[in-house]
C-alpha cells in the first residue's frame, strides 16, 4: 500500500525558493492589501477577529461594573443596551465567524495537500467584505441615530426581535447599521462557504479520498453546507426587515397585520444552525489535537464523521427550542423538545470518542492538551445545560434569564474559544516558525480557567433566582446582588488572562523559540511543510496512503493504511 | 378624494386578484421568459460550436425577452399604482406582492445586464470559443431567474388567488 | 494535611453559607413553587437535574481518570501506545444509552408540556387581559369591569375547589414576557397575537417578577406585583376598584385644585381616571392609583414624595420612560400630588 510519496524528501525540506532579501515596508503592505493567498488571508481573518476579541470583551467589562450592585449608575441604561447589543454581534459576527474561518482558510489547503483555495480570489473578496461589514457596525457610534441621541450603535439586541426594529420603536438609522453590516458579513461567510466545500471536494491531493481527509476538513466541510442553509434565511430576513423600515412594508409590522414571530422563526432558522456553524470547527480543532498530544489515533473515525454529519443535519431542526415561550402549543413545543434531544446522541458520540482516544494514550499535557482539557469539562457541562434547556416546560422558567446566559458562555467561551486557544499554541508554530512560550501559556490558562468558572459556574445560579437578561439594572433583596459582583470578579480575571495571550502572540513572534516544520511529532500534512510554510505549500503534490500520511513516514513498519 | 373612490380601488384590488383577463399580461411575460431560457442555451451551444453570429443572435434574443418581461412587470405595475391603489404600504398582500415580484425582478435586472454585457463584447468580435464555460455560467444564472419565476408566479397568480 | 483539610471546609462553609442563604431568601427562587405550574415544572427539573448530574459524575468522571491514569510520565518508553482505532460494540453501547436517556426525558417532558399548555380551563377561573406595553402593565378584568395597571390581584385557589386565574395575554408594541418565577414559567407577550397561561397560588402574599423579553430602554424597570388575597380581601379588592373615582373631596381645597390641574393638562390624553374626562389608553388608568403600593410599574415606592417627582419628570427614576415631563411648576405639581393620593 503507497504511503507518502518518496520524492516528497524529508519533513520540512519542500522550500526550495532561495531565501529573499527584505523587502521594503511599502511593498510589504502592497502584499497584505493584494494578496490572494490562503494563509495571509487566513492570518488577516485571526488579526481582524482578535482586535474585535478586545473589543467586545471590553464591552462585556463595561456590562459586568455596571451590574456589580443593584440600581448601579456606572452607564445609562441607553448605554448598556448598547453594549449588550454591541457585544453579542461583535462577538458572534466578527469574532466568532472570522477567527473560525481564519484557521480554516489557513489550514484546510495545507491538510488536503492542495497549493491554495478553489477560488483565491473570491477568498480575498469575503475576507474585505466581513472586514467592512465590521467596521460598517462600529461606524454606527458616529453616525447612526438611536432612539435618544445623536450617533449611536444599536440597541435591539443581538438577535433584533421585531418589532422592537420597526421605524416607530427604532427611529434613527442605528439599527440599519446592524442590518446592513451582518447582510454584508453574511455574504463573505457564504463565499468562504462555497469556496471550502469547492476546495474539499475538487482538489484534494492524490491517494486522499474523502475517507482519508483530517477530522478538521470534514467537519469545515459539514459546516460550510451548514451555512448555505443556514444564512439565506437571515439575509432574506434582514431584507425584509430594510423593505418594512423604508419601503412601509409590513412584514413585522404588528400594528398592520404583521407578525412578531415570523422574525423570530427567520432569526433562529439562522441562529441556532449558527452556533453549531461556530462549534464544529471547535471539534475540528480538538479532533487534530487531542489526538497528538495523547499519542494515539482518533478513536472511531467514521463514528466522527457520521457524528458531524448527523450534528450538522439535526442542528438545521430545532431552532424553535429558541421559541418555547412563544405559545407554539403543545405540539409544536414537543416536537422541538425531541429534535433537541436528539441532538445530544450524535454530540455525547464525539465526547466519547475524545475520551476513547486519551484512553490508553501517553498525554502530554503540554498547553494545547491543557486548553483541551478544559475544553472536554465544560463543553460536557454545557451540554449537560443545554440538555435542561431542551425540557421545555423547565425552559420556561430558564429562558431569557441568566442561566441561558451563562450555558451559551459556557459552550462560546468554555467550549469554543478554549479550543481556539489549544489551535493556536498549537498551530502558532507552523505560521510563524516560532514556538508560544510554554511558561506564559500555563500562565494564560490558570488565570482564563479560573476565571472563566468564577464567572460562568456562578452565573448560572442568578437565573434560577429570576433574574432575566438584557437588564441594566436589578432591584436589591432578589439574592443577585453576591453573584453579580463574583462574576464580575472572574470577568477581571480573564482580562488578565487574555492580556498575557495577546502579550505572548506579540513577544513569541520576535523572541519565540523556533518551531522547525514539526514540533508536536505530528501526523497530518500541514505538518510536512517548513514553518511557516512557502507560498506554494508543496513543491510537489503529495500522496496520502492512509489518514496519518506522517505516522506512516515515521512509522514504515507499523503503517496506518494496514488498519483502515 | 372620497371614501367612494378608495372603496372603487379596493374593489378594483380585490377584482385583479380573482380577474381572470388580468392575468394576461403576466402569463405573456412569462412565455416570454421562460422562452428567453431556450435561446440563451442556445447561443451557449453555439457558442461552444464556434458559431459566433449564431450565439450573438441568440444572447440579443434573451435580451430582448428578458426585456420584455421587465416591461409587462412595469406595465402590471403601473395599472396596479394607478388605478388599484395598491402599493407596498397598503396592506399585507401589496407588502408581499411587491417584495416577491420586485425582488425576482432586481435579479432579472442585473441578469440583463451581464447578458447586455455580453451581447456587447460578442457584437465587437471579442468573444470565442474559449469563453464557452464563463456564457454557460451566465447561463446558469438566467436559468435560475427563471426556475425562480415560475415559482414566483405560481405562489402569487396560482396560489394567492 | 489534616489542617489544611479543616480550612478548606471553614473557608467552603463560609461562602455557602451567605449563598445558601441567598438563594433561601430570593423572592423570586424558581425551585420556590407557590403555584401548580412552577410545581409541575419544579419535578420535572429534579428530574433532568438528577439525569444529568449521573451523566456528569460518570462521564466527567471517567475524564479526569483517563486524563490523570494515562499523562505521559518521565520514566516511560520512547514507544508509541497502541493504536486503537475503533471498537464496534463500545460504540454501539454509547450510542444506544444515550438514546435510551433521550426517549424518556422526552416523555416526561411531553407529560408536563400537556400537563401545563392543555390543562382544561375549569368555569369559575378568575379571568384577566394582559396587555404588555412600553414598560407597564395593564390588567383588564372583563367579567368584573375593573381596569387596573402594574398590580396584579388575583384570589388564592384552594386545591380541592380550585378558582385559578386565566391570563389572556397580548401587547399593545414590541414584545414583552410575564415571568413570576414562583408561580409558573414565562409566556410572551406578542403584538397582534394572544397567549394564554394559568396561576393559581393557594397561600396568599406577594409575588414578585419582571419583563422577560428585552423591550427598550426600560425593560428593566417593567416589574411584576401578583398580589394572591383570600376570597374575602379579593372581593374587597374588587368591589374598591369598580368604583369610579370620588366625585367630592371634602375639606382638601390642594387635591381640588390638582384635579382642575390634571384635567386641563395634557394627562388626560394618556391616562384614564373614571368618572372623569380622562379617558386616555395610552399610559396606565390611574382611577386607583393611591391603593398600589408602587408606581412606575414596581421599582419606585408610592409616596408623595416619589410621586411628585415622577410627574415632574420620569426620567429621573426611569429614564427613557415614555412618560414626558409636563413641565409643572412648584404649586402645580403639589395640587397634583395632593389629587392623585385621594385616588383610591
Amino acid at each position: 500500500m503507497a504511503t507518502v510519496t518518496q520524492g516528497m524528501g524529508a519533513i520540512g525540506q519542500t522550500d526550495q525558493t532561495p531565501p529573499a532579501t527584505q523587502p521594503p515596508r511599502q511593498s510589504v503592505i502592497h502584499e497584505w492589501l493584494t494578496t490572494v493567498d490562503h494563509k495571509k488571508i487566513g492570518i488577516m481573518y485571526i488579526v481582524y477577529a482578535l482586535l474585535f476579541l478586545v473589543v467586545g470583551g471590553f464591552q462585556a467589562l463595561l456590562m459586568r461594573i455596571q451590574l456589580a450592585i443593584p440600581d448601579n449608575h456606572f452607564v445609562s441604561p441607553q448605554i448598556f443596551n448598547r453594549l449588550f447589543t454591541m457585544h453579542g454581534t461583535t462577538m458572534v459576527f466578527f469574532v466568532g465567524v472570522p477567527i473560525l474561518f481564519g484557521f480554516g482558510n489557513y489550514l484546510i489547503p495545507l491538510m488536503i495537500g492542495a497549493r491554495d483555495m478553489a477560488f483565491p480570489r473570491l477568498n480575498a473578496f469575503s475576507f474585505w467584505l466581513s472586514a467592512f461589514g465590521g467596521l460598517l457596525l462600529y461606524f454606527s457610534y458616529f453616525a447612526g441615530s438611536g432612539l435618544y441621541g445623536a450617533g449611536s450603535a444599536p440597541d435591539v439586541g443581538w438577535f433584533a426581535y421585531a418589532p422592537l426594529t420597526a421605524k416607530v420603536f427604532s427611529p434613527g438609522h442605528s439599527t440599519d447599521y446592524w442590518t446592513l453590516s451582518v447582510l454584508m458579513s453574511g455574504i463573505g461567510t457564504t463565499a468562504t462557504a462555497i469556496n471550502i466545500v469547492a476546495t474539499v471536494l475538487c482538489m484534494r491531493c492524490k491517494g486522499m479520498t474523502l475517507t482519508r481527509m483530517p477530522l478538521l476538513v470534514w467537519l469545515y466541510l459539514v459546516s460550510s453546507c451548514m451555512i448555505f442553509v443556514a444564512v439565506s434565511p437571515l439575509s432574506a430576513a434582514q431584507i425584509m426587515l430594510c423593505i418594512d423600515r423604508y419601503l412601509g412594508a409590513h412584514f413585522f409590522d404588528t400594528q398592520a397585520g404583521g407578525s412578531a414571530v415570523l422574525w423570530m422563526h427567520f432569526f433562529w432558522i439562522f441562529g441556532h444552525p449558527e452556533v453549531y456553524i461556530l462549534i464544529l470547527p471547535a471539534f475540528a480543532f480538538m479532533n487534530e489535537i487531542i489526538p497528538v498530544f495523547s499519542r494515539k489515533a482518533i478513536f472511531g473515525y467514521p463514528a466522527m464523521v457520521a457524528a458531524s454529519v448527523g450534528i450538522g443535519f439535526v442542528s438545521l431542526s430545532v431552532w424553535a427550542h429558541h421559541m418555547f415561550t412563544v405559545g407554539m402549543g403543545p405540539v409544536g413545543n414537543t416536537f422541538f423538545v425531541f429534535a433537541t434531544m436528539v441532538v445530544s446522541v450524535p454530540t455525547g458520540i464525539k465526547m466519547f470518542n475524545w475520551l476513547a482516544t486519551i484512553w490508553g494514550g501517553k498525554v502530554v499535557y503540554k498547553v494545547p492538551m491543557m486548553f483541551a482539557a478544559g475544553f472536554l469539562f465544560q463543553f460536557l457541562i454545557a451540554g449537560l445545560t443545554g440538555i435542561m434547556l431542551s425540557a421545555a416546560p423547565f425552559d420556561w422558567q430558564l429562558s431569557a434569564s441568566y442561566f441561558v446566559v451563562a450555558h451559551f458562555h459556557y459552550v462560546l467561551v468554555g467550549g469554543i474559544l478554549f479550543s481556539l486557544f489549544a489551535a493556536f499554541y498549537y498551530w502558532y508554530p507552523k505560521m510563524t516558525g516560532r514556538m508560544l512560550s510554554e511558561k506564559l501559556g500555563k500562565w494564560h490558562f490558570w488565570l482564563f480557567l479560573i476565571g472563566f468558572h468564577v464567572t460562568f459556574d456562578l452565573m448560572h445560579v442568578p437565573g434560577l433566582l429570576g433574574m432575566p437578561r438584557r437588564i441594566y439594572t436589578y432591584e436589591a433583596g432578589r439574592g443577585w446582588e453576591i453573584w453579580n459582583l463574583l462574576v464580575g470578579v472572574g470577568a477581571l480575571i480573564q482580562t488578565v488572562g487574555t492580556l498575557i495571550f495577546v502579550y505572548n502572540l506579540i513577544h513569541s513572534y520576535f523572541r519565540g523559540k523556533e518551531a522547525g516544520p514539526d514540533p508536536w511529532d505530528a501526523w497530518t500534512l500541514e505538518w510536512f511543510t517548513s514553518s511557516p510554510p512557502p507560498a506554494y505549500n508543496f513543491a510537489i503534490e503529495p500522496t496520502v496512503g492512509s489518514r496519518r500520511p506522517l505516522w506512516d513516514l515515521k512509522h514504515p513498519e507499523d503503517p496506518d493504511s494496514s488498519y483502515e | 378624494m372620497g371614501d367612494a373612490q378608495s372603496r372603487h380601488r379596493r374593489h378594483v384590488v380585490f377584482d385583479h386578484c380573482r380577474s381572470r383577463h388580468l392575468l394576461e399580461l403576466p402569463i405573456f411575460g412569462t412565455i416570454c421568459l421562460l422562452s428567453s431560457s431556450l435561446t440563451v442555451h442556445a447561443a451557449v451551444s453555439a457558442l461552444r460550436k464556434g458559431n459566433m453570429s449564431r450565439c450573438t443572435l441568440a444572447l440579443a434574443l434573451t435580451v430582448l425577452l428578458g426585456t420584455i418581461f421587465l416591461v409587462t412587470t412595469a406595465l402590471e405595475w403601473r395599472h396596479l399604482i394607478y388605478d388599484a391603489g395598491l402599493t407596498i404600504k397598503t396592506n399585507l398582500f401589496g407588502t408581499t406582492y411587491y417584495s416577491l415580484v420586485g425582488l425576482h425582478a432586481s435579479h432579472v435586472i442585473v441578469g440583463l445586464l451581464l447578458l447586455l454585457t455580453a451581447l456587447l463584447f460578442s457584437l465587437t468580435g471579442r468573444v470565442t470559443e474559449a469563453h464557452s464555460e464563463r456564457m454557460e455560467a451566465l447561463s446558469l444564472y438566467w436559468h435560475f431567474v427563471d426556475g425562480v419565476w415560475v415559482v414566483v408566479f405560481l405562489v402569487v397568480y396560482v396560489l394567492g388567488r | 494535611m489534616i489542617a489544611t483539610l479543616c480550612k478548606i471546609a471553614k473557608f467552603v462553609t463560609l461562602v455557602s453559607l451567605p449563598a445558601a442563604s441567598a438563594f433561601a431568601s430570593s423572592p423570586t427562587n424558581i425551585f420556590d413553587s407557590a403555584a401548580s405550574p412552577a410545581r409541575s415544572i419544579f419535578s420535572l427539573s429534579m428530574l433532568v437535574l438528577s439525569v444529568t448530574l449521573v451523566i456528569f459524575l460518570v462521564v466527567g468522571g471517567l475524564l479526569l481518570y483517563a486524563m490523570v491514569r494515562f499523562r505521559h510520565r518521565s520514566h516511560d518508553s520512547e514507544h508509541e501506545p497502541a493504536q486503537i482505532y475503533g471498537s464496534n460494540q463500545i460504540e454501539l453501547s454509547w450510542t444506544v444509552i444515550p438514546i435510551l436517556i433521550v426517549v424518556m426525558l422526552f416523555l416526561s417532558t411531553t407529560r408536563v408540556i400537556l400537563e401545563t399548555e392543555a390543562a382544561p380551563k375549569p368555569s369559575n377561573s378568575v379571568d384577566v387581559k394582559v396587555i404588555g406595553h412600553q414598560f407597564w402593565w395593564e390588567y383588564r378584568y372583563p367579567k368584573l369591569g375593573i381596569v387596573t395597571a402594574n398590580e396584579l390581584h388575583i384570589p388564592i385557589s384552594d386545591p380541592k375547589n380550585p378558582t385559578p386565574t386565566y391570563l389572556e395575554m397580548s401587547s399593545a408594541d414590541t414584545d414583552h414576557s410575564f415571568w413570576v418565577p414562583r408561580l409558573a414559567g414565562k409566556t410572551d407577550l406578542i403584538p397582534n397575537r394572544i397567549n394564554t397561561m394559568w396561576i393559581d397560588p393557594p397561600a396568599p402574599g406577594l409575588y414578585l417578577g419582571q419583563c422577560a423579553q428585552y423591550c427598550g430602554a426600560q425593560h428593566a424597570k417593567m416589574l411584576l406585583r401578583v398580589y394572591a388575597q383570600s376570597p374575602e380581601d379579593f372581593a374587597a379588592w374588587v368591589k374598591q376598584q369598580q368604583q369610579p373615582a370620588q366625585a367630592d373631596l371634602p375639606g382638601n381645597a390642594l387635591a381640588e385644585e390638582g384635579r382642575t390641574v390634571f384635567l386641563h393638562s395634557a394627562c388626560i390624553n394618556c391616562h384614564t381616571v373614571s368618572g372623569t374626562a380622562a379617558t386616555g389608553r395610552f399610559g396606565p388608568d390611574l382611577t386607583h392609583l393611591a391603593s398600589r403600593d408602587t408606581i412606575a410599574s414596581g421599582p419606585v415606592q408610592n409616596t408623595p414624595q416619589n410621586l411628585r417627582q415622577w410627574i415632574a419628570d420620569p426620567n429621573v427614576l426611569k429614564p427613557g420612560s415614555l412618560m414626558p415631563s409636563m413641565h409643572l411648576n412648584d404649586r402645580e405639581l403639589d395640587a397634583i400630588t395632593a389629587y392623585l393620593d385621594t385616588l383610591h
